[in-house]
């Protein structure tokens, strides 16, 4: 079936300012998702920068451009920002523009509050870049932000602490409308079943995200008293426990990681099966995959802390659990590859993209499963083992899958194509840089380099130098992205509806290209 | 019956005037914190600005409400909202009673432990209530009798008035809807006022305070929190009555009233919890 | 076409890199540090066991997918198969895994039980993390009663690249901790600040230091040497500059040190009954400021405002004595200004304050002694 043109039914009527009001009011769901992507690729930028900050510093032993402090406000700015502001929002930006015409909703369930979740996101980022302004500068503290190192620090803290306050409040109602919108607005006939897998990730990942943020506010709820109000809930003097704050934090922070890592599944769950021309392989399982990840993940978070001195009942409990994540995980690896197997493929860049995605996430994968044997973690703990582990599922394996989403719905969400031998120089530079970035972490990790340090012993030079090299060359790759993505919107070849065979979702099928401001006004008519 | 259309609401300023009072707020209370106290400006600005965007926001909901906007579809919409709304106000609670049962149940007897009184805190006795090895004052904690044993009846016999006057709604009965949703709201008040009495008694008479080591914080963390959410439901239930003083609600149609209802019943029942785990085990 | 010189550049790119990396893992540091101890050695030999097995079991899935990728081409005239489930192998590739964990789980957790196992010990020394450096108590064994601050001993011109950088730049202290070869050390680890960690990679061993708590490890060191390791846990400013230095060294040579050890100390301790002048105390005070202060206040008295103020010109050190003597003592809470008064005695307190107030800019002339510290302290 070729693309059904199904835009009637909806009268513009009333409040429709243009120019800037447009996007600050406005109440559709492409335009909010065309915000939150711009939003997160700045933010992607900002963070970007301030790790270059990092691997300059890094680049000789020594202390050449940055003081320590500064350093430290690097390191926790970069985690913060790459996690809460460029991550997560890009993958709410792709759940905006994609989850109602997926299944075929008018658009987001409370049109409204989904405009509310992004604009609250921006003024969430300007406190965290006035902390930098503030007497004492932004927290130099980590991103995990552990008491009580938490209470020495200076205003940029608390405005910190608020800004994740904001951050939560924008993900829960984010994740509440998605949640309703996969509940309540799928067309008739649009069975969850019958989802594209894009659309369960989210909803399981909208589901950690309602159940962990609010805990995550709890915690720097409780380190801002302590602060400022005299509470001791983290001061042994007391009778609290430093070591409370990292449990709750990491009872948030570990479904956190997959809550990056699942819709980046789902993306690939799209792009791999429209290249093999093939269906997805293993639907159900997929399913069940998911929500057993998401289940594990509420019980492994103290392999961040097999430190602290836990009995060793605890390390073993959280060792066993931890580990078992990989045999979900595992299902979703083999299903993509034998979704690949005896298709007929072929390698645009969204596909080079998603490979590498299967390539390297799961290196980073394996990675984490030594992590997760707690005898081993005592060696590696806070070394740039972990640096490495985390940069391979995060900004290898969720960037890569970010990227891969944008080449491949770019047709759909601009009406035009990006240029394709572009798009692979790109995919090329980028696989080939990042690894030069963070493979040779792993070996520095090992050899016993301690993490969120603005100086190393002359043993680590190498590793260090190379690393540095690799993040310049990736940061200036990516101006390449921005290059072929603005020179697509502004002068790219028209796309047909359609333009990958193997795509099969409503999307693709259901609607013109570029897609209409307003898709599905009338619910479509599915066999 | 699902109709044909789902309403969309048109664009609206309001999201972004919340996000600015939110901001104004943020930076306003961080300077006060910090000893500036040029902040209060900004804090109230913010205030102020909030209020209004609320105003605004809820007039265009009920106004779309009672002009037939939202069918049963977008019924069930809400629905799903105030459900998971509720779930992650739970897990929010769940983060504070964590820290309680952890200082209860890990960190107060690790730190009498032996080897801690002989290395750290020399004659610790971990029994709770407990501030900590670093306090020294002596203070009283709070019984569970008297005042927090008032204030569960007054919280559980809000939550029969709150379903009589639905029951009241649901049969049409509008003079006893409005009966016992003031009743409800008299009922939440009170508990406040005895709340509020009680921490002014714990403060000058039983020298228990926010900085009386983890008990004092734990305490005064979760009852304020949740004194918190029951004065937020009592503003709510407050405007519901208006509401229906004004005439809005069908009998078949009413999820504003329902969704404040799941509300304090909600906070109803995080109360028993905390009757039990903060005020009388 | 660009896209597959794209690819070509990017093969021959990889291609290099690979070997690059090859060749420099030979040559370079790239694995855990040669083990000390049977528990380092077992970590080592099941990190090894676990990065063979996941490698052939990585070798083995991208062996399929690349398969693919060459054989199952569009461009080769590939047909798409349409099949997409099949319940055997879904069952199959969900419980080997399941299998292959339990096999690595049994060695590692054997390791995890034996880590923990911290009893009967023949020594014990409790170590605490400062901002930034450790102290060490030996409280039981040989030994016991010694005690003594470790602070990072490379000149800060070597940091800051006035000077060429040492071989164990970075990784050397002014006191290391001693202990006896073969004999089992148990170490409660400590903080009086934030949380630190101690870590020493040759023993395998890592342990957080938590404010307040005490945790411990324990290690049995087989081989005499000289041990290095780094704070592990983010404790502010100078996080990347607080180094652990173990010398291992034979129980002959161990009870020498105990006995030079405790004699040393006798001979140099401060003797606050002595009468101090002025100058000896600027100039004891000189050395405590270098080894306690600089960090914050910098060589200059300048600080590094607001966070860290000013000494020079600071109204609290040209004030009364009293409460300069106060916040040095039991300093400034939810600040990174510590309480001194648990690390340094009312000699070298009473230095370091003398020290303060007669430098730079500052001329107050007067001189704190130590009796007068040791009436403030509580
Ligand atoms: C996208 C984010 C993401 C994802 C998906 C993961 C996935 C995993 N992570 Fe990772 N992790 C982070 C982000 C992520 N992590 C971050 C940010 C940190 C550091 C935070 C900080 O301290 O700042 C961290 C730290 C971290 C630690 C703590 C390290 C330390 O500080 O000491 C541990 C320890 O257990 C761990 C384990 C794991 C495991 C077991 C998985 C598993 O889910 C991986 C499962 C996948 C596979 C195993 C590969 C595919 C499987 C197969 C092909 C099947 C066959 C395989 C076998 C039978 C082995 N991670
Ligand atoms: C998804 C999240 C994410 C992403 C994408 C990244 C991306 C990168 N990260 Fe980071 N990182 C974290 C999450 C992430 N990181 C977290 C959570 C931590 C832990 C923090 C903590 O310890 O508290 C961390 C910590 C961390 C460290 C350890 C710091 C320390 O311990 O002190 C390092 C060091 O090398 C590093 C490097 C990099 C690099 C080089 C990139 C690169 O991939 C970035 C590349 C992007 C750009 C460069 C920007 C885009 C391009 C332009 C703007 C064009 C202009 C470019 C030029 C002028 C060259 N990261
Ligand atoms: C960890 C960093 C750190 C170290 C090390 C440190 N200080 Fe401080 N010091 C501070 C900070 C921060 C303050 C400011 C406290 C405040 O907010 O009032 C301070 C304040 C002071 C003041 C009061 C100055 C004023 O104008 O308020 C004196 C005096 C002082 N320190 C002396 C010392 C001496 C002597 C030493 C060494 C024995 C020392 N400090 C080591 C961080 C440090
Ligand atoms: Cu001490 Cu890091
Ligand atoms: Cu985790």
């Amino acid at each position: 079936m070729s693309a059904v043109l199904d835009t009637h039914g909806h009268a513009d009527h009333g409040y429709h300012p243009g120019g800037i009001m447009r996007w600050i009011t406005t109440t559709n769901h492409k335009d909010i998702g065309t915000l939150y992507l711009w939003f997160s690729f700045i933010m992607f930028m900002v963070g970007g920068v301030m790790a270059l900050v990092i691997r300059l510093e890094l680049f000789s032993p020594g202390l050449q451009w940055v003081d320590p402090d500064f350093f430290n406000q690097m390191t926790t700015m970069h985690g913060l920002i790459m996690v809460f502001g460029a991550i997560m929002p890009a993958f709410v930006g792709f759940a905006n523009w994609l989850i109602p015409m997926m299944i075929g909703a008018p658009d987001m369930a409370f049109a409204r509050m989904n405009n509310w979740s992004f604009w609250i996101l921006p003024f969430a980022a300007a406190l965290l870049v006035i902390s930098f302004f503030t007497p004492g500068g932004a927290p130099g503290v980590g991103w995990t932000m552990y008491a009580p190192l938490t209470v020495q620090m200076g205003m940029g803290m608390d405005l910190t602490i608020f800004a994740v306050h904001l951050l939560g409040m924008s993900s829960i109602m984010g994740s509440i409308n998605i949640i309703t919108t996969i509940l309540n607005l799928r067309a008739p006939g649009m069975g969850l079943m019958r989802m594209p897998l894009f659309c369960w990730t989210w909803l399981i990942t909208a589901y950690l995200l309602v159940a962990t943020m609010p805990v995550l506010a709890g915690a720097v709820t409780m380190t801002l008293t302590d602060r400022h109000f005299g509470t001791t809930f983290f001061n042994a003097a007391g009778g609290g426990d430093p070591v409370l704050y990292q449990h709750i934090f990491w009872f948030f922070g570990h479904p956190e990681v997959y809550i990056i890592a699942l819709p980046a599944f789902g993306v690939v769950s799209q792009v791999i099966p429209a290249f093999a021309r093939k269906p997805l392989f293993g639907y159900a399982s997929m399913v069940s995959a998911t929500a057993g990840i998401a289940i594990l993940s509420f019980i492994v978070w103290a392999h961040h802390m097999y430190t602290v001195g836990m009995p060793v009942a605890g390390q073993l409990f959280f060792m066993y659990a931890t580990a078992l994540i990989a045999v979900p995980t595992g299902v979703k690896v083999f299903n993509w590859v034998a979704t690949m197997w005896k298709g007929s493929l072929s390698f645009e860049t969204p596909m080079l993209f998603a490979v590498g995605f299967l390539f390297l996430f799961t290196l980073g994968g394996f990675t984490g499963l030594v992590l997760s044997l707690a005898a081993v973690d005592i060696q590696l703990h806070d070394t740039y083992y972990v640096v490495a582990h985390f940069h391979y599922v995060m900004a290898i394996g969720a960037v890569f899958a970010g990227y891969a989403g944008v080449y491949f719905w770019l047709p759909k969400w601009t009406g035009r194509m990006y240029d394709e031998a572009l798009g692979k120089w790109h995919f090329w530079l980028s696989v080939i840089f990042i690894n030069i970035t963070f493979f040779v972490q792993h070996f520095a990790g090992l050899a016993g380099m301690p993490r969120r340090i603005p100086d190393y012993p002359m043993m680590f030079e190498v590793w260090n130098k190379i690393s540095s090299v690799g993040a310049f060359g990736f940061g200036i790759s990516q101006l390449l992205f921005l290059y072929i993505i603005v020179s697509a919107i502004r002068s790219g070849e028209k796309a047909p509806d359609k333009p990958w065979e193997g795509a099969d979702s409503l999307e693709w099928t259901h609607l013109p290209t570029p897609a209409p401001r307003h898709s599905f006004h009338t619910p479509p008519v599915l066999k | 019956m699902r109709q044909e259309h789902y309403y969309v609401p048109q664009p609206m300023p309001w999201p972004i005037m919340g996000s600015t009072a939110l901001f104004l707020m943020i930076l306003g209370g961080v300077f006060v914190m910090n000893g500036a106290s040029a902040g209060w400006i900004s804090l109230a600005l913010g205030v102020v600005v909030l209020l209004y965007m609320l105003l605004r926001w809820f007039g265009d909901v009920i106004r779309e409400s009672e002009g037939g906007k939202y069918g049963s579809w977008e019924d069930v919409s809400f629905r799903w909202g105030m459900s998971w709304f509720i779930f992650s106000e739970v897990m929010f609670f769940a983060g504070f009673f964590g820290a309680l049962f952890w200082a209860r149940a890990m960190s107060v007897p690790d730190l009498s432990s032996l080897l801690h009184q002989e290395m750290l805190w020399p004659g610790f006795k971990g029994l709770w209530p407990s501030a900590g090895p670093g306090f020294a004052e002596e203070f009283t904690p709070m019984g569970a009798l008297g005042i927090p044993a008032i204030n569960t009846l007054l919280l559980l016999s809000s939550g029969v008035t709150l379903t009589y006057a639905h029951w009241g709604l649901v049969n049409n009965q509008r003079g006893k809807l409005n009966l016992f949703l003031f009743l409800t709201i008299v009922l939440g008040a009170i508990f406040l006022g005895l709340q509020i009495y009680e921490y002014a008694h714990a403060y000058s008479a039983l020298n228990l305070k926010l900085s009386t080591g983890v008990y004092g914080s734990t305490f005064f963390m979760l009852t304020g929190f949740h004194g918190f959410h029951v004065t937020l439901g009592a503003i709510m239930l407050t405007v519901i009555l208006f509401r229906c003083l004004a005439g809005h609600f069908k009998s078949d149609h009413h999820f504003a009233f329902e969704a404040v209802a799941w509300y304090w019943h909600f906070v109803d029942v995080v109360w028993l919890l905390l009757f039990i785990v903060v005020y009388w085990l | 076409m660009a896209s597959s010189s794209a690819r070509r550049t990017a093969a021959w790119a990889l291609g290099i890199l690979g070997a690059a990396f090859s060749g420099l893992a030979l040559g370079l540091e790239w694995n855990l540090q040669p083990a000390v101890t049977r528990i380092a050695a077992d970590i080592h030999d099941v990190h090894t066991y676990v990065m063979v097995l996941v490698s052939v079991i990585f070798a083995g899935v991208f062996g399929v997918m690349f398969y693919s990728v060459f054989a199952h081409r569009k461009d080769k005239g590939h047909q798409a198969a349409q099949w997409h489930e099949n319940t055997t192998v879904e069952v199959l590739w969900t419980a080997i895994p399941l299998v292959i964990l339990v096999v690595i789980a049994w060695p590692v957790t054997k390791v995890v039980v034996a880590q923990k196992d911290t009893s009967n010990p023949d020594l014990t020394i409790k170590v605490t993390g400062y901002q930034w450096k450790w102290g060490y108590d030996y409280i039981k064994g040989e030994g016991e009663g010694i005690s003594f601050i470790s602070a990072l001993a490379t000149p800060r011109d070597q940091i800051e690249g006035r000077a060429p950088k040492g071989e164990h730049y970075l990784l050397e202290v002014d006191h290391e901790m001693v202990v006896p070869v073969g004999k089992k050390v148990r170490v409660l680890t400590t903080a009086a600040d934030v949380i630190h960690s101690w870590w020493i990679p040759a023993f395998g061993v890592k342990q957080d230091a938590m404010p307040g708590f005490i945790r411990d490890l324990h290690f049995r060191a087989e081989k005499a040497g000289v041990y290095r390791g780094q704070c592990v846990e983010l404790c502010g400013k100078e996080h990347g500059f607080m180094p652990i230095v173990v010398r291992v060294v034979s129980q002959d040579e161990y009870s020498k040190w105990v006995g030079e050890h405790k004699k040393a100390l006798a001979a140099a301790a401060d003797d606050p009954a002595r009468t101090w002048t002025l100058d000896e105390l600027k100039r004891r005070g000189e050395q405590v400021y270098a080894a306690n202060c600089v960090a914050c206040h910098q060589a200059s008295g300048k600080g590094t405002p607001p966070v860290f103020p000013a000494l020079d010109g600071s109204p609290v050190v040209n004030g009364p004595r009293q409460a300069q003597i106060d916040i040095v003592l039991n300093g400034k809470p939810n600040t990174p200004m510590a309480a001194f008064g648990g690390q340094l005695n009312d000699v070298e307190l009473a230095a370091v304050i003398t020290f303060t107030r007669n430098n730079w800019g500052n001329r107050i002339g007067d001189q704190v002694l130590p009796a007068e510290v040791k009436a403030l302290r509580k």
